[in-house]
């Protein structure tokens, strides 16, 4: 009887010993916030664009950690698709094409000219990509443009254009290799023709 | 003379040597070519800003770039002559792309430029001298091109152990360094003890590979009679020694480790290139303008180092070195393992072009098409950075970038050596770069990401802070509003003390305390506006709060105004009994919009989730909020008009009634935009909501009746007493002149109305069948009527008609100037539709078939009556507002700025609606095209759309009106 009520007892106080420590550390280590849907916000474009029908990336990523599904995201395009569906453990489904379609990256261009000078655009930019003053010409900053397009519709006389972002020498990237050729199937490894000759 | 303790490193292979080739012939020096490009990107980093503009002479050694930033360099003229260009030109780049090039035309003197040494180095401080290397646009002259200052800046992170040069040159075919060494030996010995000097390396070790014999026998002659301390090591010939780090664990047996530089485990390594570079430029004053570069190759009869000119052309040296045409199958920069094919021979020598190999087909043949790997193991006994090259091929071909990076691919020095002993013939290094490239690409996006991240967040954090500021100053006002209003008050009755002389002092005062208390309530209200739009509830409580303080202050003023000027404008009195009403109809109007605001909130809630039963209450009580509210506003609206009789209250009124309609026309909008919800959401109210509707626009017409009636009285009254007295001739005639306004601004919103109407891209037909060829008529006759009147009445009020006049033709000048940019974008619309019809391969037939040619025609046809419209107006224009005498311009522009800016704004503001609500008919109309299906949807949006226009297209004209009238 008294083993077992000893038993009971250094359970009994284990239990509340443990329980005091998980309790500590439930306070002491406490993570504020939802980290996954900082994971995902870090997987998302950023273009702020909002085709996917959400005021920003990071509402997206909250609704993404609530059960939307993702492949709202034309910037992101696939490669987003399957970051996203790894990091979540989903499968990977193609892009929604109701919310638009992947393009190449592209950056807003004033026709200088032709603007009025009105911010509406200025208003929209959401990353304060666009420079300018009331009645004064207002300009780009490329480097600072995600390409989301929001700036077109409201600009009042249409002078806003989305330009292809072109490759130049710094930003070429190689291409990778055709791969195993089909013809080159039945050809072994001695038969390759002479290599260097000296 | 020490010799060096050789270790040895993992890897490597043996690929056949072809270095003789290029050493049977003495040093060339090739001829000036006929123009030298100089790319401003020859190194690592920032390209560099050109100095120079086009048709400047520049002499040689002259700077033609400077540096863009830290990590850049110099550029300096190759010789003299002029820049004839600086534009994009073929670089050697893999990609054969272009990039921006200077080009200059040798005048064939070779003129130096006044050289400046710097022979007093050794006193000099190390900084100093760094910068002088910087500016004489000393690279790393190995491959990489990587500025000397910063890599020698970089080396003093750590204490330095060894000091090592380069001058194994493992590559195949290249024997640019050991023609260097053997030609220099003594620049190239300075220079390495002015780079001693400036690391402060304890050891100097200069690695060479024993296949350079002659190089290693000038060297040891030259270390040993100077009694240097400098070190050689000669290191047995195996394929990559040259590698910096795989030279480095050759003769210290030391590992970089991953992701780290040589620097932080205390070796510098420079090449041989760049020491005699750093001697030429200290102790005879010359910028790095040329260098030692291999030409070899089967295809050259004359294989050859050559010292050259940077910037010329390949072909001018194939020329040199005799190529022969027929044989040159492939042209490399750079040897055999490293290099990459050249697709043009005009790329320009650059800094870091060590060789030209002209090959012949059998020399390069194309490579072998790859096949399975076989998991033989080759390429990991070849591979010098230690790394599994089968391994990083699998995650390579996959696109696991992220293992790929655990396998530490940023590790391979893309050497070759695994491709070189592929039997399976894979291109191991392309899949290689090109994961490489995948990943910078993947890790440039994410800084870019989190760029716009932080500038989205801190755009978010400024508006917040903006609102919170918005709202601190709204509490602080509340607080003060009582005890301000009640002084203000008290005060009131004390001014208006009513002594003869001060009076028009007062008045002017008073005059202009309205018009500033005037304009911040309409900045309140279109902040109010803006808040509603953007449906932040606390931001609408705090304005309407401002808005209606601020009416009250303008009220109080108005009404001491009246008190103070009762002689003069004894019509004005009814003006301080009229405000409190318009006081109270301002108030209920905010009451409907914030009920409107707060009804659609919750209709969007229950759209959310339709089964509610709270929020279908809700919306109820809402819904009977609101058609109290505007139930009262009605009153108040009907009960304006009643108060408004006296005839100089008349013009305020006006405007007051306008602004009731157009909020009125806007409810309505509103409610019809709700019956459309309702509808899509089949919610029960809708029946509701089209009563409300039915009495918004029961109500609209209602102001709008009563905004004719005092038009119409305003106008008679006027008319009779125009005879009996000048000053009230000269209200009729500006009345004139507004009726005249509006029957224009109607012809040309008909007008507008047509061309939109083709634009759209109907045919004359249904133009025609449209009400507004008959609208723009009647306008014409009107407006022929009321310039008949006019002139009838023109002779008596000559004077005081032409100063209102000259900002009304300003007005119509800037319309007709919109006009013309309308019409403009229409052509080039036309122009666009036309060349987009041809790139889509339709026939010159077709295109003329469509619609397109005609509208462009008609569009020109428009532009340019249009302009000479505008030649003709501007010209009378100029001619009126020249007429005026000077005094009455000044007064009238001191009592029409502030609310004609007002105005003018709304005015803007309706203009843009109207080109927005065009923008979305387009828009709408295209969907229409490309999906039929949807048609009876999307026609019922373009009717609604257009009605939109129109409305804001009415309001603009009442707007202009009211500005006028102002």
């Amino acid at each position: 009887m008294l083993t077992v009520l000893l038993a009971i007892g250094i359970l009994v106080l284990l239990s509340l010993i443990f329980g005091a420590i998980l309790g500590y550390a439930n306070v002491r280590f406490h993570v504020e916030g939802d980290p996954i849907v900082d994971q995902i916000d870090a997987i998302l474009p950023q273009t702020q664009c909002g085709q996917c029908g959400h005021p920003g990336c990071r509402p997206y990523a909250e609704a993404i950690s609530n059960g939307e599904a993702i492949n709202h995201c034309p910037p992101g395009g696939q490669a987003t698709i399957q970051a996203l569906a790894d990091l979540l453990d989903v499968e990977a489904i193609p892009l929604d094409g109701d919310h638009g379609t992947e393009t190449a990256k592209r950056v807003a261009v004033i026709r200088e000219d032709e603007c009025i000078g009105c911010t509406k655009c200025i208003q929209a930019c959401p990353v304060d990509a666009i420079l300018g003053a009331a009645k004064q010409m207002h300009t780009v900053i490329a480097d600072e443009c995600t390409g989301c397009d929001l700036c077109v519709e409201p600009c009042p006389v249409d002078c806003i254009d989305m330009v292809e972002v072109g490759v130049t020498a710094k930003t070429w990237t190689w291409n990778k290799p055709q791969g195993i050729a089909e013809t080159s199937l039945n050809i072994i490894a001695t038969d390759r023709q002479a290599e260097v000759v000296h | 003379m020490q010799t060096a303790t050789i270790f040895s490193f993992h890897g490597g292979i043996h690929p056949p040597e072809n270095k003789a080739q290029s050493l049977q012939l003495p040093l060339g020096k090739p001829s000036l070519p006929r123009e030298l490009i100089l790319p401003l990107g020859q190194h690592i980093g920032q390209s560099s800003r050109p100095l120079v503009k086009v048709g400047d002479s520049v002499l040689k050694g002259e700077t033609i770039a400077i540096n863009n930033g830290f990590l850049s360099s110099f550029l300096h003229a190759p010789t003299s002559g002029t820049v004839s260009a600086i534009e994009e030109r073929l670089i050697a780049h893999p990609s054969g792309l272009s990039d921006l090039c200077i080009v200059i035309k040798p005048d064939g003197q070779d003129t130096w430029t006044t050289l400046a040494p710097l022979y007093d180095w050794q006193e000099n401080s190390r900084t100093d001298v760094l910068a002088y290397l910087s500016e004489m646009g000393i690279v790393g002259m190995g491959g990489a091109g990587f500025p000397t200052q910063v890599k020698l800046q970089g080396a003093h992170k750590n204490p330095l152990t060894h000091f090592i040069i380069n001058a194994a040159e493992c590559e195949p075919y290249i024997t640019a360094d050991d023609m260097l060494i053997r030609e220099k030996t003594l620049e190239l010995v300075l220079g390495i003890e002015i780079l001693q000097h400036l690391v402060e390396a304890d050891n100097v070790v200069i690695g060479i590979e024993d296949n350079k014999p002659t190089a290693i026998a000038a060297l040891k002659a030259l270390i040993t009679q100077r009694k240097s301390k400098i070190q050689l090591a000669v290191v047995p010939t195996k394929y990559p020694s040259g590698g910096e780090k795989q030279l480095i664990q050759l003769l210290t047996g030391k590992e970089v480790p991953s992701g780290q530089y040589p620097a932080d485990i205390g070796i510098l390594c420079q090449n041989v290139g760049t020491c005699v570079a750093v001697h030429d430029s200290i102790y005879l004053g010359k910028p790095l303008i040329s260098r030692f570069t291999t030409l070899t190759g089967d295809a050259l009869n004359a294989p050859q180092n050559v010292e050259v000119l940077l910037g010329t052309p390949v072909a001018h040296l194939l020329d040199y070195a005799d190529s022969a045409a027929d044989k040159l199958h492939r042209l490399v920069m750079g040897g055999p393992m490293m290099g990459y094919t050249l697709d043009s021979a005009a790329v320009p020598i650059v800094k870091t072009s060590n060789c030209i190999l002209a090959a012949s087909k059998k020399e390069l043949p194309a490579p072998a098409p790859e096949q399975a790997c076989i998991r033989c193991g080759m390429c990991e006994q070849a591979c010098p950075a230690s790394l599994l090259p089968q391994q990083l091929l699998w995650f390579s071909k996959s696109q696991e970038h992220e293992k790929a990076e655990h396998h530490n691919l940023f590790d391979c020095i893309e050497c070759g050596a695994c491709s070189y002993v592929c039997p399976s013939s894979i291109p191991l290094v392309q899949y290689y770069r090109h994961s490489k490239s995948s990943i910078r690409e993947a890790r440039e996006s994410n800084v870019k990401a989190d760029l716009a991240k932080q500038r989205f967040e801190a755009r978010k954090a400024r508006q917040d802070a903006e609102a919170a500021e918005k709202e601190a100053k709204r509490l602080a006002r509340q607080k003060a509003a009582p005890s301000k209003s009640a002084g203000d008050k008290k005060a009131a009755p004390a001014k208006v003390a009513p002594t003869a002389a001060p009076i028009s002092d007062d008045t002017k005062k008073l005059k202009v305390d309205i018009a500033i208390g005037k304009s911040k309530l309409k900045k309140l209200q279109k902040q109010l506006l803006e808040a509603q739009e953007a449906e932040h509830v606390e931001d609408i409580n705090a304005l309407q709060l401002h808005v209606s303080e601020q009416e009250k202050n303008v009220a109080s003023l108005e009404e001491q105004l009246a008190k103070t000027a009762p002689a003069a404008t004894p019509a004005q009195a009814p003006a301080a009994a009229k405000a409190p009403v318009s006081d109270e109809l301002k108030k209920a109007k905010i009451d409907v919009a914030l009920i409107g605001v707060k009804l659609k909130k919750v209709q969007k809630q229950l759209e959310a989730t339709p089964d509610d039963q709270e929020l279908k209450d809700k919306v109820a009580s809402f819904e009977a909020d609101l058609s109290k509210a505007q139930a009262a506003l009605s009153a108040l609206g009907a009960s304006t008009p009643a108060a408004a009789a006296p005839k100089a209250a008349i013009s305020d009124d006006l405007k007051k009634l306008k602004i009731d309609a157009a909020i009125a026309k806007a409810a309505v909008k509103k409610v019809e935009k709700a019956l459309k919800k309702a509808e899509e959401i089949q919610a029960p109210e809708i029946d509701a909501i089209r009563q409300q509707l039915q009495e918004a626009q029961k109500r609209a017409d209602d102001l709008e009746k009563a905004l004719l009636n005092p038009v119409s009285t305003a106008a008679q009254p006027t008319a009779k007493t125009n005879e009996t007295a000048t000053n009230l001739d000269a209200d009729a005639a500006k009345k004139r002149k507004i009726d005249l306004a509006i029957a224009k601004a109607g012809i040309k919103k008909a007008e507008k109305n047509i061309a939109l109407l083709k634009e759209q891209g109907k045919d004359e037909a249904e133009i025609k069948a449209s009400e507004w060829p008959q609208k723009l008529i009647e306008a014409q006759n009107k407006l022929a009527a009321l310039e008949k009147e006019q002139e009838t009445a023109a002779p008596i009020t000559t004077a005081p008609t032409v100063s209102p006049a000259a900002p009304a033709d300003a007005d119509a000048a800037k319309k007709r100037k919109i006009d013309l940019a309308i019409a403009k974008a229409g052509i080039k619309k036309a122009e666009k539709n036309i060349t987009l019809l041809k790139e889509q391969g339709k026939d010159e037939a077709e295109i003329k078939a469509s619609e397109w040619p005609q509208k462009l025609a008609d569009a020109q046809d428009k532009l340019a009556t249009l302009e000479k419209e505008q030649g003709a107006n501007s010209d009378t224009a100029t001619v009126k507002s020249a007429k005026p005498e000077p005094k009455q311009v000044e007064a009238k522009a001191e009592s029409i700025a502030t609310p004609e800016a007002d105005v003018a704004t709304q005015v803007k503001k309706q203009k843009i609606a109207a080109a927005m609500a065009k923008a979305q008919i387009n828009k709408l109309t295209k969907r229409l095209e490309s999906a039929p299906e949807d048609a009876e949807y999307i026609q019922q949006e373009i009717e609604a759309t257009r009605q939109k226009q129109q409305d804001a297209e009415a309001l603009l004209a009442q707007l202009t009106h009211s500005q006028d009238n102002t």
